[in-house]
C-alpha cells in the first residue's frame, strides 16, 4: 500500500483539443481582418496584366470600378466571345458608361465626387480598341482620375 | 451552505461554430489586388483651341501595332530597353539659353529634347493591340519618369521621390507635410509626367 500509485500502464492519453478553438479563432480573425466582400460577381475573364510602378488604392469607397474582358465560359454562349465590358453584376455595352459614372456621383456626397477614382480591372487579353472606348466615355463625361489595376509583377511578364 | 463549485460550461462546440464562421469567410471574401498604375486622362479636347506647336525632337513617339511590336521612333525596340531610352530622351536637355536644364545629366545632344518640361511622350496603339503589352509599356514609361524624380529628389532633398510619396500618404509621419507636399511639387515640376495618347488607330 504505498501512497504513489503506478501510472496505469496502457492505453494512450486523449490529445488535449482545448485549444483548437483559439486556433481556429485566430485564422478566423486573419480572414475577417485581411479580406474584403467580394462586391460583383465576375461575367468574365479578369487576368490583370503586371505592373511594378503601382500605387495603393486606399480609400475604397471613393472606387469605382469598370471590369472588361471576355465573358468567362459560362456565359460564352448568351454573351459571345468578344470582349464585354461588365458594370456592376451585368454585361453592358459602351454607352452605358456615362449613366454609371453619373449614378456612381449622385450616390456620393458632393465634397467627395472630385475624389472619385475609376478603376479600370481589364483583362490582359482584351484589345486595347475596348479600353480606348471605355477612356473615350470617361474623358467626356469628366471622370479623369483613372487607375489600371494591375497585379504585382515585372511588366516584361506581359509580353508572353 | 454547501460550497458546490459552478458547473463547467462544455466548450467542445466552440470549435465547431468557429469553423463554420470561418468557412463563411473563406468563402464570400477575395483577396483583392487593389493597386495599380494611376494615370489622368486629358479632359475633353476643346474644338476652338489651336494645338500647341511642337518641335518634332521633342516628341518621343511610341508606338504599339497590332501584333503588339514596339516601335519607339519609327525604329523597333524591345521593351527592356524602353525604360533606358525614355529616360535619355527626358534627361538630354539639349536646350541652350532659356531652354536649357541645369539639373539634367543627358548627352545634350541637339537631335534630341530641350529640357523635361517641353519633352513630350506620345504613346500611340492600334484597336488590336492587347492591354497586357499596353499596360507593360505604360509602366516602363512611368518607371523611367520615376526614376528621374528619384535621383533628383535625392540630391535635392536627401530621400527618394517615392518615400516622400509614401510619407504624405502616411498619418504617422512626423515632418511638416506642407513642406513635404511643396517638394514633391517641386520634383514633379523639374520632370512633368508629359504623356499624350493618340486615339487608337483602325
Amino acid at each position: 500500500m504505498s501512497k504513489f500509485k503506478k501510472k496505469k500502464g496502457g492505453d494512450l492519453p486523449a490529445i488535449s483539443t482545448a485549444s483548437l478553438p483559439d486556433i481556429v479563432f485566430m485564422l478566423l480573425f486573419f480572414f475577417m481582418v485581411a479580406t474584403v466582400m467580394r462586391e460583383n460577381n465576375l461575367k468574365i475573364e479578369n487576368r490583370l496584366p503586371q505592373a511594378d510602378q503601382t500605387e495603393k488604392l486606399d480609400k475604397k469607397n471613393l472606387v469605382m470600378y469598370i471590369y472588361a474582358g471576355k465573358p468567362s465560359s459560362r456565359y460564352a454562349a448568351s454573351a459571345g466571345t468578344q470582349a464585354r465590358i461588365q458594370l456592376n453584376d451585368k454585361f453592358a455595352e459602351v454607352s452605358d458608361i456615362k449613366p454609371f459614372v453619373l449614378a456612381e456621383r449622385a450616390a456620393k456626397r458632393e465634397e467627395e465626387v472630385p475624389f472619385l477614382i475609376t478603376a479600370l480591372k481589364v483583362d490582359g487579353d482584351t484589345n486595347m480598341g475596348l479600353v480606348g472606348d471605355i477612356k473615350k466615355e470617361l474623358r467626356e463625361v469628366q471622370a479623369l482620375k483613372i487607375n489600371y489595376t494591375t497585379r504585382e509583377g515585372a511588366a516584361t511578364g506581359n509580353l508572353e | 451552505m454547501a460550497r458546490r463549485s459552478a458547473p463547467e460550461v462544455n466548450a467542445g462546440s466552440m470549435a465547431d461554430i468557429a469553423f463554420l464562421l470561418l468557412i463563411f469567410f473563406l468563402v464570400t471574401t477575395t483577396i483583392d489586388t487593389d493597386r495599380g498604375i494611376s494615370r489622368k486622362l486629358p479632359p475633353p479636347l476643346d474644338e476652338t483651341v489651336e494645338p500647341p506647336i511642337l518641335k518634332q525632337k521633342n516628341i518621343f513617339v511610341v508606338e504599339l501595332n497590332k501584333n503588339n511590336d514596339l516601335l519607339v521612333e519609327e525604329a523597333p525596340m524591345q521593351l527592356s530597353e524602353l525604360r533606358a531610352a525614355a529616360v535619355a530622351f527626358l534627361d538630354n536637355g539639349g536646350g541652350t539659353g532659356d531652354e536649357a536644364c541645369s539639373y539634367c545629366k543627358g548627352e545634350r545632344s541637339p537631335s534630341s529634347s530641350d529640357n523635361p518640361e517641353k519633352a513630350v511622350i506620345s504613346l500611340r496603339n492600334n484597336r488590336e493591340t492587347s492591354y497586357a503589352a499596353y499596360i507593360a509599356v505604360q509602366n516602363e514609361l512611368v518607371a523611367a519618369y520615376t526614376e528621374l524624380r528619384n535621383r533628383e529628389s535625392e540630391r535635392l532633398y536627401g530621400k527618394s521621390f517615392t518615400q516622400m510619396e509614401e510619407e504624405l500618404k502616411d498619418v504617422n509621419y512626423s515632418g511638416s507635410k506642407d513642406r513635404l507636399k511643396d517638394q514633391i511639387k517641386q520634383i514633379q515640376l523639374m520632370y512633368p509626367e508629359k504623356l499624350s495618347e493618340a486615339e487608337p488607330k483602325k
